[in-house]
Parts: structure tokens; sequence; C-alpha cells
């Protein structure tokens, strides 16, 4: 047990040091994210005001978009010199690679949503302060549903040609919970006057969906990646 | 030091679809010796390493070591050191911390003083701060190689090490494996080069399109005995 | 099974071909005219679309896990008959749902679940197809998570449709409307029996011809 995540914390720390250092995917992943919310802004946007509740999907869209990059990438950074292969040979427990990737990922998906959930909240006048502790409670347990799958399977299309476009379309169909409860939660959050039975119903929602999937993807980690 | 001191190959075959990567290899070897697998590209050397290393299932038959088949895949990989042909190095980090970070995963006590010593062995004891991605080949080889010996293994994988040496990086490379094979390794090696694998192995191994075509164990004439197994 | 096959075929065949006859037997429902009749074949084709998700997921359970090959074989042949009775579905419901709500499409339930659905088999499908070497496993490892989200996507579509209410789609049938429906029932799922068989038999042999390739030399 905590061979596991001393293992799931040194590929962590790992991901964590090179990223530190040249910041290329936390960047790129946040300028990528502040786009999708842009580009959503002018689609949307009419006589200089936006709709209503268009503030929680387009949050959600810029996390899912923006994650599916960020995934992809540091992957990437795993098949360059075959390094996914030095992490399979070490006698450690393959899923705990799986669990140092996923909280990596994790930590950086947060971050760039340090940045993006004030942005929607100044363009689209969204009143994120509200209701901080269940917003985040929503944010956290629906990044960490996406990136569970999306660790997985990033993971898994690592050898395969085109696994760019392959990625967005195998992912997006199985998350479908995960975004139906992240912006419907929020929006209910957003609201007017917030519908606080309702958030908690798809924070209860989100949470439950990791706890299935996150441990679906532990078991299936290693039969999915050995050869 | 364990009972991986045995590595037992036995009717090997792996498929990529209709495609025989490998067919019906067999071959046995004990501590202290330095096997080689020669033949051209192609010919199924880095997919016999990788199922020896436990990355690839083969599709039939089975690999032993030392007396028990992979009955759990950690403890074996744990006795396994392999040198791949990419290294397995990241070029963002320093050679210290490529180091550090599979000392830790591979379990070692004392890991800064291991490093220490790895990176002495190495010659690169003041670049040790140094990127990855600021070394020449010879200096990522000789870190590569250490990674791979950090944990003590008993059995050592290495695909196609003497790439792109010069001839002081060679000897220093034929004179870390001696020293292995000394202390009573079990190495495996894939190799184009036949002048420096001449005198080095203590057998040879031919393969061809995945088959085995000869074995033998003479010490000298290497790249004779080569031509004449390829013709065969 | 297989030689149940022939015997489903020809009489699936049959019964599909008297069905327009027996559709035509059936009234006319009140408000609907006769667009309600693609009803008869949408009801059995939505039900064979989940029945082929949850044999698809657990065939690829099987191979996962226990690395039964023929279990494979059955997985591909559910996915690619999901992805063929979700298209009917997925055709067959709008052209009904025009006439009953007036709009092609709404984002009720079951037919958000359905499209999704749709798209993990589609998604399967392009990776069995485009994956390389390996596919088979990064497949099953994807067919398995679409299948367990069903619930899931089943609650969250659900409460996410009530906090905007529609009307049902299944009416209460009356029999001389039952009879028709049935006898389609029966008619869709001895297809989708055969068919089911007939894919995976096609999957087994493709494996046995390449295991008998692969050992043609081995003493």
């Amino acid at each position: 047990m905590i061979g596991f995540f001393r293992v799931a914390w040194q590929v962590m720390r790992k991901d964590m040091t090179i990223e530190i250092r040249s910041r290329e995917v936390l960047l790129t992943t946040l300028l990528f994210a502040v786009s999708v919310v842009l580009i959503f802004a002018f689609a949307l946007v009419r006589e200089g005001r936006a709709p209503d509740d268009v503030a929680a999907g387009i949050l959600w869209v810029a996390i899912s978009f923006s994650g599916t990059l960020a995934m992809g990438r540091t992957f990437e950074r795993e098949r360059y010199n075959d390094t996914l292969r030095a992490l399979m040979l070490a006698p450690a427990d393959r899923p705990a690679i799986y669990m140092g990737k996923l909280l990596g990922l994790l930590l950086l998906l947060m971050l760039v949503e340090v940045i993006v959930v004030p942005l929607v909240a100044l363009l689209f006048l969204a009143p994120i302060f509200t209701h901080p502790g269940m917003l985040l409670a929503l944010l956290v347990a629906g990044t960490l549903g996406f990136t569970a799958v999306g660790t997985l399977f990033a993971a898994m299309l690592v050898r395969v040609r085109s696994r760019d476009t392959m990625l967005p379309i195998l992912l997006y169909p199985i998350t479908v919970p995960v975004m139906i409860g992240g912006v419907r939660g929020t929006a209910a959050l957003f609201q007017a006057t917030p519908d606080e039975p309702v958030a908690r119903f798809w924070i209860g929602l989100l949470l439950a969906w990791d706890a299935v999937f996150v441990t679906l993807a532990l078991w299936t980690f290693e039969p999915v990646m050995t050869e | 030091m364990s009972d991986v001191a045995r590595l037992s190959v036995v009717d090997v075959s792996r498929y990529y679809g209709r495609r025989k990567a490998l067919s019906q290899v067999s071959f046995s070897c004990g501590a202290g010796e330095i096997i080689g697998l020669l033949g051209p590209n192609g010919a199924g050397k880095s997919t016999l390493l990788n199922v020896i290393a436990t990355l690839v299932r083969p599709s039939r038959g089975v690999i032993q070591y030392g007396d028990r088949q992979l009955a759990c895949g950690a403890d074996v990989r744990a006795e396994i050191g392999m040198l791949g042909h990419d290294l397995f190095l990241y070029p963002e980090l320093t050679a210290r911390e490529n180091l550090s970070f599979f000392a830790h995963l591979y379990r070692v006590g004392d890991v800064p003083g291991l490093v220490s010593r790895a990176l002495d062995r190495a010659g690169l004891a003041d670049r040790g701060d140094d990127f990855i991605a600021g070394f020449s080949r010879g200096m990522r080889q000789r870190v590569a190689l250490e990674r791979a010996l950090l944990h003590d293994p008993t059995l050592i994988l290495l695909d196609e090490p003497f790439t792109g040496l010069d001839q002081a990086s060679t000897a220093a490379l034929v004179d870390r494996l001696q020293e292995r094979q000394r202390a009573g390794c079990l190495i495996v090696l894939a190799t184009h080069d036949l002048d420096v694998a001449d005198g080095l192995l203590t057998r040879a191994i031919y393969l061809k399109d995945g088959r085995m075509v000869g074995s033998d164990t003479d010490t000298y004439g290497l790249s004779e005995r080569y031509r004449r197994a390829m013709l065969a | 099974m297989r030689t149940l096959t022939t015997p489903f075929i020809a009489l699936s065949a049959g019964m599909l071909f008297v069905a327009p006859w027996i559709i035509n037997g059936a009234p006319y429902e009140s408000t609907m005219g006769l667009v309600q009749k693609v009803f008869y074949f949408h009801f059995p084709s939505a039900i064979l679309f989940l029945a082929a998700a949850i044999v698809c997921g657990i065939n690829s359970a099987r191979f996962l896990f226990w690395r039964n090959q023929r279990a494979d074989g059955w997985a591909v042949a559910a996915a690619e008959l999901g992805f063929l009775f979700g298209a009917l579905t997925l055709v067959t419901g709008p052209l009904w749902a025009r006439k009953a709500w007036g709009v092609w499409w709404v984002w009720d339930t079951r037919l958000t679940m359905s499209l999704v659905l749709f798209l993990i088999f589609a998604g399967y499908m392009m990776l069995r197809k485009y994956g390389g070497p390996g596919s088979d496993r990064l497949g099953a490892g994807m067919a398995l998570f679409g299948m367990a989200n069903v619930p899931f996507i089943y609650v969250s579509v659900n409460v996410w449709r009530t906090l905007h209410p529609m009307t049902s789609v299944v009416p209460t049938l009356p029999t001389d409307m039952g009879i028709p429906l049935w006898f389609c029932f029966a008619a869709f799922t001895m297809l989708f029996i055969a068919l089911l068989n007939l894919r995976a038999s096609l999957e087994h042999q493709r494996a046995r011809v390449e295991a008998l390739y692969l050992a043609e030399d081995q003493a």
C-alpha cells in the first residue's frame, strides 16, 4: 500500500520537476483554455451581453478541451525516449504509475482553472464567491473524473498512430456524465438564487462516478498496457 | 543476487497479426555468460530482448527465470536491468535526477550515495547536475548503463549498446560488462558490431527473420561465423 | 449455435417480409396517422441496441481480464451490431418524433443516452480499425468504460432533463397494436442473434486461419 503511493508520488514528482523547469505544458494549456473562453465569448455575445447561464457551459468546455491537450502532451514526453517502457520495466506496481500520472495532470489542470475560473467569472459576470466551497468541490470532482479516464486513454493511445484525434473521439462520449454534472452543478451555483441541493446532488454524482472510474482504470491499466 | 542466474528461453514465438517477429526460439544460459544476439535488421533481436524483459508476452512458449516462470512479474523485473535502444532517459532532467528517480522506483536504499557512486563509475561525477539534453551520445549511454545497473540486477539486457560510441566509450562499456560478468551476472546483448562482440561474447546466437539459425561458443572469428550462419 | 443460424435468418427474413402487411393491419394511432408505425421497427431496434451494448461490455471484460480469445470475436460482433441497430434507432426515432412532437430532436433522456452510446460504439470501431497492433486490448478497455457508464448516463441525463419536463415516449398499447409490435420484435431479435453469431464466427474463423498460418512451419 505504502509502496503504491510512494511510486505514485515519485512519478508525480518527476513530472512536476520537468514541468516546473519548462512550464511548457502548463502555459500552452492555459493559453489554449483562455482562447476557448474567448472564442465562445465572441460566438455568443450579442449586443454587448452574453446570454444568461452560458458561463458554466463555457467553463467546462474550456476545461475539457484544454485537458485533452495536456494529457496528450504529457504522454508524448514519455514516448520521446521510450521512457514509458522504462517505467513499465520497474518492479513497481503498474497502477501506481497511472496514479502518479493522474495526480500530476490533475494538479496541472487545477492550476489552469485557477486562472480560467476567475476569467470566466469576469467575462460573464458569474458569482464565483457566493459558494466557493461547493464550486471548488465541483471543480475537483469533475476535473478528477475527466482526468481519470483521459489519463488511461492517453496512455493506451501512446503507440497508436492517430492518437491526437483518437483521444477526443474516445474520451468525450465516455465523460458525458462528468460534463453534464459539472455544467449543471456549476450553473446551479451561478444562478441568481443559487440552488444548493441541486449542486450537492451533482457533486455526489460526480464523486460516485470518480470512485467507479478511478477503480476501473486502476484495474484495467495493466492488462491494457501490456503487449 | 538471487536465483535469476539461469535463463531458459523455451520455444518462444511472437506474432503481430500475420507477421512472425519471433519463431520457435530456444536457448539456455547461466550466470557469468555473455550472450550475443546477432542478425540483420528486423531479425527479431529487439523483440526477443523485450520478451525476456517481460515487456512483451510471447504468443507461444515460455521464458524461465531461474527455476520459475513469470509467477510474479514485479519480482522478476527487480532482477532485470535493461539498456534500451532509446536509452530511457528524461532529457529535461539532470543526470543525477534521472538516476535518483529510477533508484526510487527500484526501491534501492541510500539513494544519494548510490547515485553518486553510479556517476563516479560513469566518469561523470562533475557533470551530475547537467541536463541530459546537453550530453553527447556516449555520455548519455554511460548514464543509461548506470541507470540500468543501479539496483544490481542479475540479468542485464542491452539493445545495440555500441551504436554511435567512440573507441574510448566502447572500451569502457566492454570493461563494465566484463566486470559484471565476473560478478556473476548474466548478460544478453543484441548488436550489429561484430568487431567489438568478437572476444566479448561467450556465446553467439544468430537470428534471421525471427528464427534462430545457429548458435556457437567459439571465441574468435565471429564475422566469418556470422556470414556462414546468415547464408544457411 | 451455428446450426440455428440458417433457420433463424430464414425465419426472420420471412417475418420481416410479411411485416409490412401485419403493420398495415394494425389500427392507425389517433393523432399521428401513418408515421406512428415507424415505432414497430424503432422499439425492437432500441432494445437490441442496448442488448448489443451489454454483450460487448461483458465480452470485453472476459477478453481483457481472463484473456479469453474467443470473447474478442463476440465483442467485435456485438459492437458492429450495436452500431447498426443504434443507427436504425437514431434514424427511426426522429422520423417518429417529427410527427409526434413537431421537432426532429429533443434532449430527452433516452435520446441523449442513445446518441452517446452510439458515439461510444463509433469510437470503438474507429479504434479497432485505425489503432494498429494491440488495438483489440485497447478497444476492450474502452468498451468496458463505455458500458460502465450506462447507469451514470441514465441518471445524469434523466435528472438533467427533468429540470425541463418532457412527455413520455412510449404510450400504453392496445392489443391490436401489441401483435405487430411483438411480431416485429421477434423478427428483429432473431435477426440480431443470427447476425451476432455469423459475425462472431467470422472473427473466430479469421483468428483460426491466422493461427493455422502461423503454425504452418511448426513441427
